[in-house]
C-alpha cells in the first residue's frame, strides 16, 4: 500500500537491520499506524474489561482471600489468616463431600440424557421439512424462554398429589401415582424438570449446526447404500462434533452449578431435599442462614475449581473434535 | 430418463427406494415429533388451564388438572394479581424487566465493543486476553455470588438495582462469541479501504463492522437478556426489600408463603396466573424474532 515518505526515519522501525529488504520501510510506516491501532483495540476492550475486573476478577480474588481467613466471635470479629484450614474443612465436610458426589451423579445421569435427547431431535428434524417439524422444533425450544424458577414451580404443581394430574393418569389404569416428591424419587423429578428445560436449547444449536452441513456429502454416501441411521452416526454427528463439545460444556458447568430448580422444589418437598442438597445450596446457606461468609467463600471457591478443572479436562481430551488447539 | 436423473440426484435417489419404507420411517418420526412437543408443552398447558381456576378449584374441578373447570376465574385472577399485597406483582415484573433491558443491552453493547476490538485489532497482550477470557467462560458464575455480595455490601449497594444490574453486565461469553463472529463476518479489506479513504475508526465501526455484526448482536442480546431475566441466585442473595425483587424471586416466595402459611397466605392461583403472565413477553419475543436467533445460536461452535 502507500508508503508514505515521513516515516523513512522512523527510529524504531519494524525491520532490523539484519532483515533488511524492499519491505522494510513498509513496515517501519505500519507500525506507527499499529501503536494508534493498538490504542483503538485497547479502547475498545477497556469498558469490558472493567466490568470482568469488579465483577469476576475481584470477587475470585476476594473468594480466595476470603477462603484463607476466618472471623467470627472466636476471633474478636478479626479476619484472621488461617492458611489451608478452611479447605482442609472443605475436603473432610461429609455435606460438602456428599453434595459434590450428588451433583457428580446429576452430571453422569442428566448431561448424556439431555445430549442424546437433543442430539436425536435434531437429527430427525434434519430430515424433515413439513410444517409439523417446524411447529415442533419451536414448541421443544419454547420452555428455554421459561426462567428457571417458573419451570421449576411449574413442575412443583404437575408433581404434587394435592394439585397434579398424575393421580388421574394413573388412575386410568387403575394405580396408584407414584410420589414424585418423596426423597427416593426426587432426583429423578429434577433430571426431568433441568432436561424440560435444556433439551429444545441444545437442540436449536445442533440443529443449526446440522443445517450448516452440504447436503451432497450424504448423497454421496446414500448412492453408496448407506442407510438413514448409518449417514446420521457415521457422518452428521461427526460433522457436528465442535457444536457437541459446546453444548456439553454448557450441560456439564450448569449441572455442577445446580442451585435453582432444587432450592424452589425444596418448599413443596422439604423433606426429600435438605438445603445442602447441592455445594451451591449448601454455600448459600451457610453464608446467609448462619453467616459464615468466609466458609461458603471456601465452597464457593473450591467448587468453582472443580467446574473449571472439569470442563477444562474436557476441552482437552475433545480438542480434536472442538478445534480448539 | 435422463432429464430425470438430471433434475437433483436426491429425488433420483428417493424414487429408487421402496416407497413403503420412507413412508413408514416418516410416520414414524412425525410420531415422536409429536411425542416429544406434547412433553415440552403439556406443562405450559397446565399453566394456561390453571390461569382459569379458582384458588379451590386447582384442587377440585370438574375439569381435571389438565382441563378447564366449568367456573372461569381468569379475570378474578389477574385482578388478584392487582389486588393481593398491593398489587406488588407488577412491580415484580417490572423489575424483571428493568434487570433484563439494563442486564441484556448493557453487556451487550460491551460484548460487542470488545469482541470487534479483539478480533480486528492487534495489540499487545491481545492473545493473552483473549487467552483469559476463554478461560473465564468456563468459571460458573454462581460460585461469584457470595464474593460479590460481601464486595456489593462493603460499597453499600447490598439491597440496590444496582446489586442486580452490575453484575449482570457481565458476559464472557458474549465477547467470546462476537470475537468469533467478527473474525470472519467483516473483512479486513473492507476496513482498510475504508481508513484508505479517510474514514474514521469510530465511523468504521458504526457504519461497516456493526450491520455486518447484527446476527451476532441480536443473538448475544437475546441470550443475555435471557439470562438476566432468569437470574435467581444474585437478586436471592443481594436483594432484601420485596420491592425490589424481580418476579422469579417473588413467585418462589409466595410459593414458599403458600406450602407453609395459613388459608390466607395460599394464593396458588395467583401463582399460577404470575407464573403464566411472566412468561408471556419472552415467549412473544422468541417467536417473534426467530429468523434473528435460529441460526445465530450456533455461533459459538469453533469451525
Amino acid at each position: 500500500m502507500t508508503t508514505s515518505s515521513t516515516t523513512v526515519g522512523a527510529p524504531e522501525a519494524g525491520a532490523p537491520a539484519g532483515r533488511a529488504r524492499p519491505g522494510g520501510r513498509r513496515n517501519a510506516s505500519t507500525s506507527t499506524i499499529d501503536s494508534k491501532r493498538q490504542w483503538w483495540g485497547w479502547l475498545y476492550v477497556t469498558p469490558f474489561t472493567i466490568v470482568f475486573l469488579l465483577f469476576l476478577v475481584v470477587p475470585l480474588a476476594y473468594a480466595f482471600w476470603m477462603s484463607l481467613h476466618n472471623k467470627g466471635i472466636a476471633t474478636g470479629g478479626q479476619s484472621v489468616f488461617v492458611g489451608i484450614d478452611n479447605y482442609t474443612r472443605a475436603f473432610t465436610d461429609p455435606i460438602f463431600l456428599a453434595g459434590l458426589a450428588r451433583v457428580a451423579k446429576f452430571v453422569v445421569v442428566m448431561v448424556p440424557i439431555q445430549i442424546g435427547l437433543a442430539l436425536l431431535c435434531a437429527l430427525v428434524l434434519d430430515t424433515l421439512a413439513t410444517r409439523l417439524s417446524k411447529a415442533s422444533r419451536l414448541l421443544i425450544f419454547v420452555p428455554y424462554a421459561v426462567p428457571a424458577v417458573i419451570g421449576a414451580l411449574m413442575w412443583g404443581f404437575l408433581y404434587s398429589p394435592r394439585f397434579g394430574p398424575a393421580g388421574d393418569i394413573f388412575g386410568l389404569f387403575g394405580l396408584d401415582a407414584p410420589d414424585f416428591l418423596s426423597s427416593s424419587a426426587i432426583f429423578g423429578s429434577l433430571v426431568n424438570i433441568v432436561t424440560w428445560q435444556w433439551v429444545g436449547y441444545y437442540m436449536i444449536i445442533l440443529y443449526s449446526a446440522l443445517r450448516t452441513i452440504d447436503p451432497s456429502v450424504y448423497e454421496a454416501a446414500r448412492i453408496d447404500g448407506a442407510s438413514g441411521p448409518q449417514i446420521a452416526l457415521r457422518i452428521k454427528v461427526p460433522m457436528v462434533s465442535s457444536s457437541m463439545v459446546m453444548v456439553l460444556v454448557f450441560s456439564l458447568i450448569g449441572t455442577l452449578q445446580f442451585f435453582t430448580e432444587p432450592t424452589v422444589l425444596r418448599s413443596v418437598a422439604q423433606g426429600a431435599i435438605p438445603s445442602d442438597y447441592t455445594p451451591n445450596m449448601y454455600a448459600y446457606s451457610l453464608a446467609f442462614s448462619y453467616s459464615q461468609f468466609n466458609y461458603a467463600s471456601t465452597i464457593a471457591f473450591a467448587l468453582g475449581i472443580f467446574v473449571f478443572i472439569g470442563s477444562y479436562i474436557f476441552l482437552f481430551a475433545t480438542r480434536k473434535q472442538s478445534g480448539l488447539k | 430418463m435422463a432429464t430425470i436423473t438430471r433434475n437433483t440426484s436426491s429425488t433420483a435417489s428417493d424414487a429408487r427406494r421402496p416407497a413403503g419404507r420412507a413412508g413408514g420411517r416418516r410416520i414414524g418420526s412425525h410420531t415422536f415429533l409429536l411425542l416429544m412437543a406434547l412433553y415440552f408443552v403439556v406443562p405450559l398447558w397446565f399453566l394456561v388451564v390453571g390461569s382459569t381456576k379458582s384458588n379451590s378449584g386447582l384442587f377440585v374441578g370438574s375439569g381435571g388438572a389438565l382441563w378447564f373447570n366449568s367456573e372461569f376465574s381468569l379475570v378474578d385472577n389477574v385482578r388478584g394479581l392487582f389486588e393481593h399485597q398491593g398489587g406488588i406483582y407488577w412491580i415484580w415484573l417490572r423489575n424483571s424487566f428493568v434487570y433484563a433491558f439494563a442486564g441484556g443491552v448493557g453487556s451487550t453493547v460491551l460484548a460487542v465493543l470488545a469482541g470487534y476490538g479483539l478480533a480486528k485489532y492487534r495489540f499487545k497482550g491481545r492473545n493473552a486476553y483473549f487467552a483469559v477470557l476463554l478461560g473465564s467462560v468456563m468459571v460458573p458464575l454462581t460460585a461469584l455470588t457470595i464474593p460479590t455480595f460481601v464486595l456489593l455490601s462493603s460499597l453499600g449497594l447490598i439491597n440496590t438495582m444496582w446489586a442486580v444490574v452490575l453484575p449482570s453486565l457481565l458476559s464472557p461469553i458474549g465477547v467470546y462469541l462476537v470475537r468469533v463472529y467478527s473474525q470472519d463476518a467483516i473483512p479486513d479489506e473492507m476496513l482498510d479501504a475504508g481508513r484508505v479513504d479517510g474514514a474514521g475508526e469510530l465511523r468504521l465501526f458504526f457504519r461497516v463492522a456493526l450491520p455486518l455484526l447484527r446476527p451476532a448482536v441480536v443473538t448475544v442480546l437475546l441470550l443475555a437478556t435471557v439470562f438476566s431475566w432468569n437470574n435467581f441466585f444474585l437478586p436471592l442473595a443481594v436483594l432484601r426489600d420485596t420491592d425490589l425483587l424481580p418476579v422469579t424471586v417473588g413467585l418462589n416466595q409466595w410459593q414458599a408463603l403458600s406450602n407453609a402459611g395459613a388459608g390466607g397466605e395460599q394464593v396458588w392461583n395467583l401463582i399460577v396466573t404470575g407464573a403464566l403472565v411472566s412468561i408471556v413477553p419472552l415467549i412473544a419475543a422468541f417467536l417473534g424474532l426467530q429468523k434473528y436467533w435460529q441460526g445465530g445460536l450456533s455461533l459459538g461452535a469453533i469451525k
